[in-house]
């Protein structure tokens, strides 16, 4: 893979349910080497992008690439790929040690000695049924699974979501860890911020079905500012703000700015913002346009 | 793939293989006692008509209401309800239930494209399903074989009339059941693709194999190949019973050939039209006698018509039957395919 | 060795704590030239965090030319940052403990002494700052 394919690129994709658009109008393009954040609240689409990318689910309209091939187009596409579903599935009858012997018998480029050192780290019993699992264990078996087969990405969907605080944090060692020792690029989606401003250098904010903000976490970090000072109409404001969201009181306005250029106000405070507050804002910005669009069809009415 | 497949097939293998070998036992354990009656009846050797006669009489007493046909009937049964049991069990959940467990997105992420995934799957269950079906026929094959022996010497008034060709037994041998097999797997396949729910694809397959197994004989059968059709003249001794009204009368009539299949059997007139009356003088009045009104109507030259399948059309028919169930089965594995590659249900 | 640690409320991002606890041990004279710092797959497989955070972080300090990556094998500090100021630890350590002591007693509970030390030491850093301005 050179540097230049992108790990996930999408093309105005979308995915319509009967009459619901799940995903609209998604266009990406996540560089490799990243590990990417999926952040949303639930239903805003994540799941269906991600099974998108990895070819369970084929798109209404647009394109998807991972790592710029067809998903699930062929064996050596699926080979490339390591998908931990949702709720981390596994097989309840089968034990563990099923389980990496499917992962053996599946995939080509299995790596036995990686499965069986994560096991034996885990200290899962070998003969354990699946169904026996805690969730914890079950979603380190699911990770395992996709590790051994040596991918060049991996795509997690919420593989967290369910689990104890104690269970993510093991989970997220383990990811990090093989994404160090690997050089894997990682795509994981969660409807928590927290989760991923650890782990992540790349953000893809989607809300409603459709993508919000996306970027380098550095980057958007310092082009996004957090103003505050009295009062104003934000029209009279400098035209190169993107005002991302706004509040104000009588006397006082917070604003959250996206600007490529320093911002310096004279009588204005400014702030770096934090992560999550980013997202956040991103997330109510969404909220107060739907509800705009909602008073807008009620005067209609 | 195929570790996969087996390993998930495993348990159900063991289950149908334990309920096979139970019916295997049961049909070794009377198979010999029905040859051995066959035997001490004296059915092997008779030559004359006269002892032949007489050891069928033995024979098939022996056979009412014995533990024989008791065994023959659930080997019957379990023969037809074995392929709507696959269907149902194995062909329903292959999809759904990996659906409602999540475990397909597990599956179809390993480096297996899922058209070799269903393929190795479809062959596997639907080679063992058929495999299970035509060792069942084999056995009951094997175990009857007295009883068919006897009834190729039987005459029709010694009661004992079983052929391969009736509807009921047609599909318990050659290689019909073979193809039931495939069928009734695909069919479950095909309700799991499209369905995703277990119960209710499993429901929808019990319904589709059970009517299709009870329509096929009256509606299909018949016309895999065209019935011979054989005009005689009406005698006596063909008219098995006959109604009577102030205008009509219809007969009923009943052809002597115990070995074929006969699909349909009437009285004609000579333009060839079912002979519907009007009564015969002899038969309208009420001084005479059942024989005379017979008579009466014998004098009027009738017709016989038969159309039949004749025992020597058996291979043919067993032929067209499981190649018509087993290309319809392969339609719908293929279409199954052609239908999770691009429909893409996660 | 050492052993990071991050602290979520410090305000600080994972990057920068790297950075400054290897400073801070540097100081303290808990590593010196010579020793190894944790690989990158160990820290971040005890942190959870992202590689290229880790990555940053040993560029960064390289670029002070306070460590030096050998290639497939670690990186590795090359410079100490104790000076003959760690001599005077040892007596500021004692006056700090006799001052905290000395609060405890007046009645001040942790809170109100962390509240007063923050305070004087942001005055203190703020002046100087300003005096240099000047």
């Amino acid at each position: 893979m050179t540097p230049e394919t992108p790990v996930l690129k999408t093309t105005g994709l979308g995915k319509r349910y009967r009459t619901r658009w799940a995903l609209r109008d998604c266009t990406l393009s996540v560089p490799g080497g990243h590990v990417t954040g999926l952040v949303g609240p639930n239903g805003a689409g994540k799941t269906t992008l991600l099974n998108m990318a990895v070819g369970l689910l084929a798109p209404t309209e647009g394109t998807v690439q991972v790592l710029g091939g067809e998903p699930a187009g062929s064996q050596a596409q699926l080979a490339r790929v390591g998908f931990v579903a949702q709720d981390t599935p596994t097989y309840a009858g089968l034990s563990v040690a099923d389980h990496l012997k499917l992962g053996q018998h599946m995939n080509p480029g299995w790596d036995a000695a990686i499965a069986e050192d994560r096991i034996s780290r885990l200290d899962l019993d070998p003969k354990q049924k699946a169904g026996k699992l805690s969730g914890g264990q079950r979603a380190q078996l699911a990770l395992t699974l996709a590790i051994a087969k040596r991918p060049e990405v991996l795509i997690l969907d919420e593989p967290i979501a369910s689990l104890d605080p104690l269970a993510r944090r093991e989970f997220l060692q383990t990811l990090m860890e093989v994404t160090a020792e690997h050089g894997l690029s990682v795509v994981m989606s969660s409807h928590l911020v927290s989760d991923l401003e650890r782990i992540c250098d790349y953000l893809i904010v989607l809300v409603s079905s459709r993508v919000r903000v996306a970027g380098e976490v550095e980057t958007l970090l310092a082009t996004h500012y957090q103003v505050t000072g009295p009062r104003c109409d934000p029209a009279q404001l400098p035209a190169d703000w993107q005002i991302i969201s706004a509040s104000h009181t009588d006397r006082q306005s917070t604003l959250l700015v996206r600007s490529d250029t320093p911002v310096v106000e004279p009588g204005f405070t400014v702030d770096q913002i934090g992560l999550e507050d980013l997202v956040l804002s991103y997330l109510s910005q969404a909220n107060s346009t739907a509800a705009r669009g909602q008073k807008e069809l009620e005067t209609q009415r | 793939m195929i570790w996969l497949s087996w390993r998930q097939f495993r348990t159900q293998a063991i289950v149908a293989g334990s309920v096979l070998a139970v019916l295997a036992i049961l049909l070794l354990s009377t198979g010999f006692g029905l040859a051995h009656l066959y035997h001490v009846s004296g059915l092997a050797g008779c030559q004359a008509k006269h002892s032949c006669h007489n050891a069928l009489a033995l024979f098939s007493s022996g056979l009412r209401g014995s533990v024989y046909e008791f065994v023959f009937y659930i080997a019957i049964g379990l023969i037809y309800l074995g392929p709507a049991l696959i269907g149902a069990f194995w062909g329903a959940p292959l999809v759904a239930r990996e659906v409602e467990t999540g475990t397909l997105r597990l599956a179809w992420s390993q480096s297996v494209s899922r058209s070799r995934w269903l393929i190795v799957k479809i062959a596997m269950l639907g080679l063992a399903g058929m495999a299970m079906t035509g060792l069942l026929s084999l056995m009951l094959y094997w175990w009857s074989q007295p009883a068919y022996e006897a009834a190729a010497l039987a005459r029709p008034d010694t009661g004992l009339s079983i052929s391969r060709l009736t509807p009921l037994l047609f599909g318990t041998n050659g290689v019909a059941p073979l193809g039931y097999a495939a069928f009734a797997f695909a069919v479950g396949l095909a309700a799991s693709v499209l369905i995703k729910r277990t119960l209710p694809a499993m429901a929808v397959t019990l319904a589709i194999v059970g009517l299709v197994l009870i329509a096929w004989p009256n509606w299909v059968r018949p016309h895999l190949i065209t019935p011979v059709q054989s005009t005689v003249a009406l005698r006596a001794q063909s008219v098995e019973g006959l109604s009577i009204s102030s205008h009509a009368i219809s007969l009923i009539v009943g052809a002597n050939r115990p070995s074929s299949w006969v699909l349909s059997d009437m009285a004609v007139n000579s333009a060839g039209r079912p002979y519907t009356g009007p009564p015969t003088h002899a038969c309208a009045a009420v001084s005479q006698s059942y024989q005379d009104c017979i008579n009466s109507i014998i004098a009027l030259h009738l017709k016989e018509a038969i159309s039949f399948e004749p025992a020597s059309r058996f291979w043919a028919l067993q032929g067209y039957e499981a190649g018509t169930y087993l290309l319809l089965a392969v339609v719908l594995a293929a279409a199954c395919t052609w239908w999770i590659n691009r429909r893409r249900l996660a | 060795m050492i052993e990071f640690h991050l602290d979520a409320r410090s305000g600080l991002s994972p990057y920068l704590q790297l950075i400054q606890q290897v400073r801070q041990a540097l100081r303290l004279g808990l590593l010196s030239k010579g020793d190894q710092l944790p690989t990158v797959k160990d820290v971040v497989a005890r942190l959870a965090i992202n590689p290229n955070t880790v990555l940053k972080a040993y560029r960064e300090l390289e670029y002070e030319g306070l460590v030096a990556a050998r290639a497939g094998v670690g990186t590795f500090v090359t410079k100490t940052l104790t000076d003959s100021s760690l001599a005077a630890h040892e007596p500021l350590k004692a006056d700090l403990q006799g001052w905290l002591t000395k609060a405890r007693s007046a009645g001040l509970d942790n809170e109100s002494i962390e509240a007063l030390f923050a305070s004087t030491f942001r005055a203190l850093t703020e002046a100087t700052i300003e005096e240099e301005v000047r």
